[in-house]
C-alpha cells in the first residue's frame, strides 16, 4: 500500500469523544473478489452493535479485521483513536509492524464461533493462559481472576475440566471467559451460538447479557438471532454485499426497515423460524 | 556346539554389543527429535532462506542413501578438517538421516492443528513462539506420535549400518563372532532376535506409553 493512497488519513484521531473502533474506507479483497467495498464504520466506548446480513456479505470478515487476523487491502482502522492496521512514521502512515499490532490487538477480543478453546489445558489453564504468558501476571493472580470469570459465566464448578469433557454451551462460556481475562476495551463474537444445540443458547446469550450489564465494554457481535439482536444491541447494522445497506437502532430496523433488501431480508428470516 | 553353549561362550560380546546399540539408538534419536524439530519448524517460517536450508537439508538426507551419507562422515569431513570419533560420526549420520523424515512428520502435524487454535492464541495476542510452544506444538505432538514410533524402529535398524565403520555395536559384534566361528545361523540369528525384541518389546511399547501420557494430558484419558 503506498504513502499517497494513505495521506488523506488522520495520524490520530481527533474529536470527544473519539469513537473506540473507527473504519475508514476500509477495503477487502480475495483474489478479484472484493468482499468489503471501501466500509465506513464508527462504533462509540461502550457501545454494542450487532452486524446481521446473509450468508457471505462480508459479516465474520469485518470482525477477522478487527482482530488481525486478515490484512487489509485499502483504508485505516482505528481503534482507541489510534490506527490499528498501520503505524505512524514521520507525517505518514504505514503498514503497522509485529510490534504496534501486538500493542493494538491487547485493547480486542474476540470469541468465535466454534470456541477454540485449547484441548490440552483445562477451563482455568485456557483462562490462565493469556494472563500469564501475554500479560506476565502472576499464577496466583491469573488465578484469581480466572475464577472469578469463571463464577461470572457459571463455570466454577467445571473449571478443572478439559474441553473434550464441556458441552458446546459450557465450551463457549469459557470461551467468553477467556477472552475477558485479558481486560479487552473491544469484545467481539462472531455467530458464537451457531454450533450451539438450540437449548443450550440461552446460557451463552445470557452470559453476554451479564457483560453488556456488568461491564463496561465496546462490542460488536455477528448473530443470526434476531430476537437477541433486537432486545441488547444499541445498534444494528445490515450487511449487503460487502456494504452496510442499512443501520440503525433495533426499533427502527427491525420495526421499519427502510431498504428493500432489509425487508426481504428480516421476511425471509423471519420464514425461517 | 549347541546354541546354549554358543550363548554361554559369546552371550557377553552379544550383550556388550546390544548395549551399544540401545546407547546408539537413544542418542540418534535424541539428535533426530531436535533436528527434526528445528527443520519442521524452519521448513514454514516466513523467511524463504531459512525455509530454503531446511528444504535442502531435508532433501539431501532423504533423498540419498543413509550408508553413504555415514561414508561421508566418517571418511570425507575429516578432508575438510571436521573429524568424528567412529561412534559420534554413527549416530551422528543416523539421526542426521531420520531426522530429515521426522521434520516433514513434524511439519505434518503442525499443519494438521486446526486453524482456528493459531487464530484463538492470536486473539489472545500471543507472541508467535509462544503460539507454537505453549499451543500448538503440544497438540502437534499427539498428532505425530504414532509415525515417530515408525519412525524409531527405523531409526534403530538403521543403526546396524554402523558397523560398517566399525563401531563395536550388535551387528558388528556378531559379525566378528561369525567371521571366527562360522556359525552364521547362531550368529545372524541371534541378532534377528535382538533386534527384534528391542523394537517389539521396548521401543513400541514405550511409545505407548508416551502417547497415553500425552493423552492424559489432554485430558483425553
Ligand atoms: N480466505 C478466504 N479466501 C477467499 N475468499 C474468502 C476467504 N474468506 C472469506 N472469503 C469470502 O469472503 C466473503 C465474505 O465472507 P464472510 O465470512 O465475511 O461472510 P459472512 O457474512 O460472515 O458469512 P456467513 O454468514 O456465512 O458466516 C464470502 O464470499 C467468502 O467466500
Ligand atoms: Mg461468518
Amino acid at each position: 500500500m503506498n504513502a499517497q493512497y494513505l495521506s488523506g488519513f488522520p495520524l490520530k484521531l481527533e474529536g470527544d469523544p473519539v469513537p473506540m473502533v473507527s473504519f475508514k474506507k476500509v477495503t477487502k479483497s480475495y483474489g478479484s473478489l472484493v468482499v468489503l467495498d471501501s466500509l465506513d464504520l464508527d462504533i462509540a466506548e461502550g457501545e454494542m452493535v450487532t452486524i446481521i446480513g446473509p450468508s457471505g456479505s462480508g459479516k465474520t470478515t469485518v470482525l477477522r479485521m478487527l482482530m488481525t487476523l486478515e490484512t487489509i487491502n485499502g483504508g485505516v482502522i482505528y481503534v482507541d483513536g489510534e490506527p490499528l492496521t498501520h503505524m505512524p512514521s514521520g507525517n505518514e502512515l504505514v503498514p503497522a509492524n509485529n510490534r504496534h499490532l501486538r500493542r493494538m490487538r491487547s485493547k480486542i477480543g474476540m470469541c468465535f464461533q466454534h470456541f477454540n478453546l485449547f484441548p490440552h489445558m483445562t477451563a482455568l489453564e485456557n483462562c490462565m493462559e493469556g494472563p500469564v504468558h501475554v500479560l506476565g501476571l502472576s499464577k496466583k493472580e491469573a488465578r484469581e481472576r480466572a475464577e472469578e470469570l469463571l463464577a461470572m459465566v457459571g463455570m466454577a464448578d467445571k473449571r478443572d475440566q478439559h474441553p473434550s469433557r464441556l458441552s458446546g454451551g459450557q465450551q463457549q462460556r469459557v470461551a467468553i471467559a477467556r477472552a475477558m481475562a485479558m481486560r479487552p476495551k473491544v469484545m467481539l463474537f462472531d455467530e458464537v451460538t451457531s454450533a450451539l444445540d438450540p437449548e443450550v443458547i440461552g446460557e451463552v446469550t445470557n452470559v453476554i447479557r451479564k457483560l453488556v450489564a456488568e461491564h463496561h465494554l465496546t462490542m460488536l457481535m455477528v448473530t443470526h438471532q434476531m430476537g437477541f439482536a433486537k432486545d441488547i444491541s444499541d445498534r444494528v447494522c445490515f450487511f449487503y454485499g460487502g456494504r452496510i445497506e442499512e443501520q440503525g437502532t433495533p426499533e427502527e430496523l427491525f420495526g421499519n426497515p427502510k431498504r428493500e433488501r432489509t425487508q426481504q431480508f428480516l421476511s425471509a428470516v423471519k420464514e425461517a423460524i | 556346539m549347541s546354541y546354549f553353549e554358543f550363548l554361554g561362550q559369546y552371550g557377553d560380546r552379544i550383550l556388550s554389543g546390544t548395549l551399544v546399540t540401545v546407547v546408539l539408538t537413544v542418542l540418534a534419536a535424541l539428535l533426530a527429535i531436535v533436528i527434526a524439530l528445528a527443520a519442521g519448524m524452519m521448513r514454514m517460517a516466513p523467511n524463504p532462506l531459512v525455509r530454503g536450508v531446511a528444504t535442502v537439508y531435508i532433501e539431501i538426507f532423504r533423498g540419498t542413501s543413509l550408508l553413504v551419507q555415514l561414508y561421508w562422515i566418517f571418511f570425507v569431513l575429516p578432508l575438510f578438517g571436521i573429524t568424528f570419533e567412529k561412534f559420534t560420526a554413527g549416530f551422528v549420520a543416523v539421526g542426521m538421516n531420520l531426522g530429515a523424515y521426522g521434520a516433514e512428520l513434524v511439519r505434518g502435524a503442525i499443519l494438521s492443528v486446526p486453524r482456528g487454535q493459531w487464530e484463538a492464541a492470536l486473539a489472545l495476542n500471543m507472541s508467535p513462539a509462544k503460539r507454537m510452544w505453549r499451543v500448538i506444538l503440544p497438540q502437534a505432538v499427539l498428532i505425530m506420535l504414532p509415525p515417530w514410533g515408525n519412525l524409531l524402529i527405523e531409526l534403530l535398524k538403521g543403526t546396524a549400518l554402523v558397523a560398517l565403520i566399525a563401531v563395536a555395536d550388535l551387528m558388528f559384534q556378531v559379525k566378528q563372532i561369525n567371521g571366527t566361528t562360522f556359525l552364521s545361523a547362531e550368529s545372524f540369528g541371534t541378532a534377528l532376535i535382538i533386534y527384534y525384541i528391542l523394537a517389539r518389546f521396548m521401543l513400541t511399547p514405550f511409545m505407548r506409553w508416551v502417547e497415553r501420557i500425552m493423552q492424559r494430558k489432554l485430558g483425553r484419558a
